[in-house]
């Protein structure tokens, strides 16, 4: 049970942020790799408590799943794995342990909300991009 | 009014911990120390399998070891009878190490007078494999008892480490360890894993493993026996 030190992390960084920039970081964006060993359901739940009586109260967490992708010599591609209990290529069946993406834990974007929220201004959450 | 926006950042949560592992994994390089570290789920005996270890490589090499543990200091008492140096990290409630904690740890040893470093990390099949603690080479243990599609419920684990030690197997017989099985289940999560089967109580298969991590010392570090 360490996501909640890693939710920890994320709400400080966070915070580093919107001081620096003088704004309200209204959602985080993270991309969670399958191997990354940091469970989202768990993560979800303790980052709301990481937030509690932090200037992120009430922030989202928008996690992006990313599954493993491996290199095979054998097709010479990258394949998607369905399952991390199969380090094999879904095509070929070839074993492999070149992995290209699946480790990741990190925070892609932040949603600011409007800088002038951060002095008393009414916040507008940002739509676009989405 | 400015708009609100979306800002990229691409950020690293645990790059604190990456840059510590990183310097960390410098300054093994430079000493020339080989660093080992151990994961496991609690009770599968890393502890014990340490101890010989450690017992085994003093004639021919300096060894020491740093031991992470939530709560005692029982861990680092058993190590000290190999009369190697022990030092033990406890976590509190914290379920695996982190490289700032090996940092503190290592703060007062000159890493030049050492040939290994053992870390054993907490008894935790999950959260440790998080974690870079700078190591040169990560065990991961499995004993006969726990069953041989361990690998398959913690793959992450086994994928994270290089090797992979299966340990009790003097009681494999009476526990019907299906060695195979096991075997695929390992292969499975991590092709190519180099395995050892072995017993720390009666010493069956030390030996190769021995062998193996003085091989693994002068192949990296081109260091001479003395």
């Amino acid at each position: 049970m360490h996501e909640l030190s890693i939710a920890m992390g994320i709400v400080d960084a966070a915070m580093d942020e919107a001081r620096q920039r003088g704004v309200q970081v209204s959602a985080v964006h993270l991309r969670l790799g399958a191997l990354s060993g940091v469970v989202k359901d768990a993560l979800l739940f303790c980052y709301e408590v990481a937030c509690q009586d932090t200037p992120l109260a009430g922030s989202r967490l928008i996690v992006e799943d990313v599954p493993v992708v491996v290199f095979c010599s054998r097709c010479n591609d990258t394949r998607v794995l369905g399952s991390v209990q199969s380090f094999s290529c879904p095509e070929c069946n070839t074993p492999t342990m070149d992995v290209r993406k699946g480790k990741e834990l990190e925070v892609s974007h932040w949603r600011l909300r409007n800088e002038r929220a951060a002095s008393g201004g009414s916040p507008t959450e940002c739509t676009q991009a989405e | 009014m400015s708009e609100p926006r979306l800002v990229e950042v691409r950020r690293n949560v645990l790059k604190q911990n990456d840059v510590i592992a990183r310097s960390l994994r410098e300054q093994f390089r430079e000493a020339g120390v080989f660093v080992v570290s151990l994961v496991s789920s609690p009770g599968s005996g890393k502890t014990t399998f340490l101890e010989k270890t450690l017992t085994l490589l003093q004639p021919q090499y300096r060894v020491a070891a740093l031991v992470g543990d939530l709560a005692t200091e029982n861990d680092a008492v058993r190590l000290a009878r190999s009369k190697a140096p022990v030092k033990q990290i406890t976590t509190g409630t914290l379920c695996h190490l982190e490289a700032a904690m090996v940092q503190n740890a290592l703060s007062d040893w000159d890493l030049h007078q050492l040939d290994f470093l053992f870390i054993e990390n907490v008894g935790n099949l999950v959260c440790p494999s998080s974690y870079d603690l700078g190591e040169s080479l990560r065990l991961v243990l499995m004993s006969v008892t726990e069953g041989e599609d361990k690998p398959l419920k913690y793959p992450t684990i086994f994928n994270s480490a290089d090797v992979a030690v299966i340990t009790k197997n003097e009681l494999a017989a009476a526990v019907e360890f299906d060695w195979e099985t096991a075997r695929k289940s390992i292969e499975s999560v991590r092709p190519g894993m180099k395995i050892f089967r072995l017993s720390a109580k009666t010493g069956e298969g030390m030996t190769e493993y021995l062998e193996f991590l003085g091989q693994q010392l002068r192949e990296r570090h081109s260091v001479v026996l003395r």
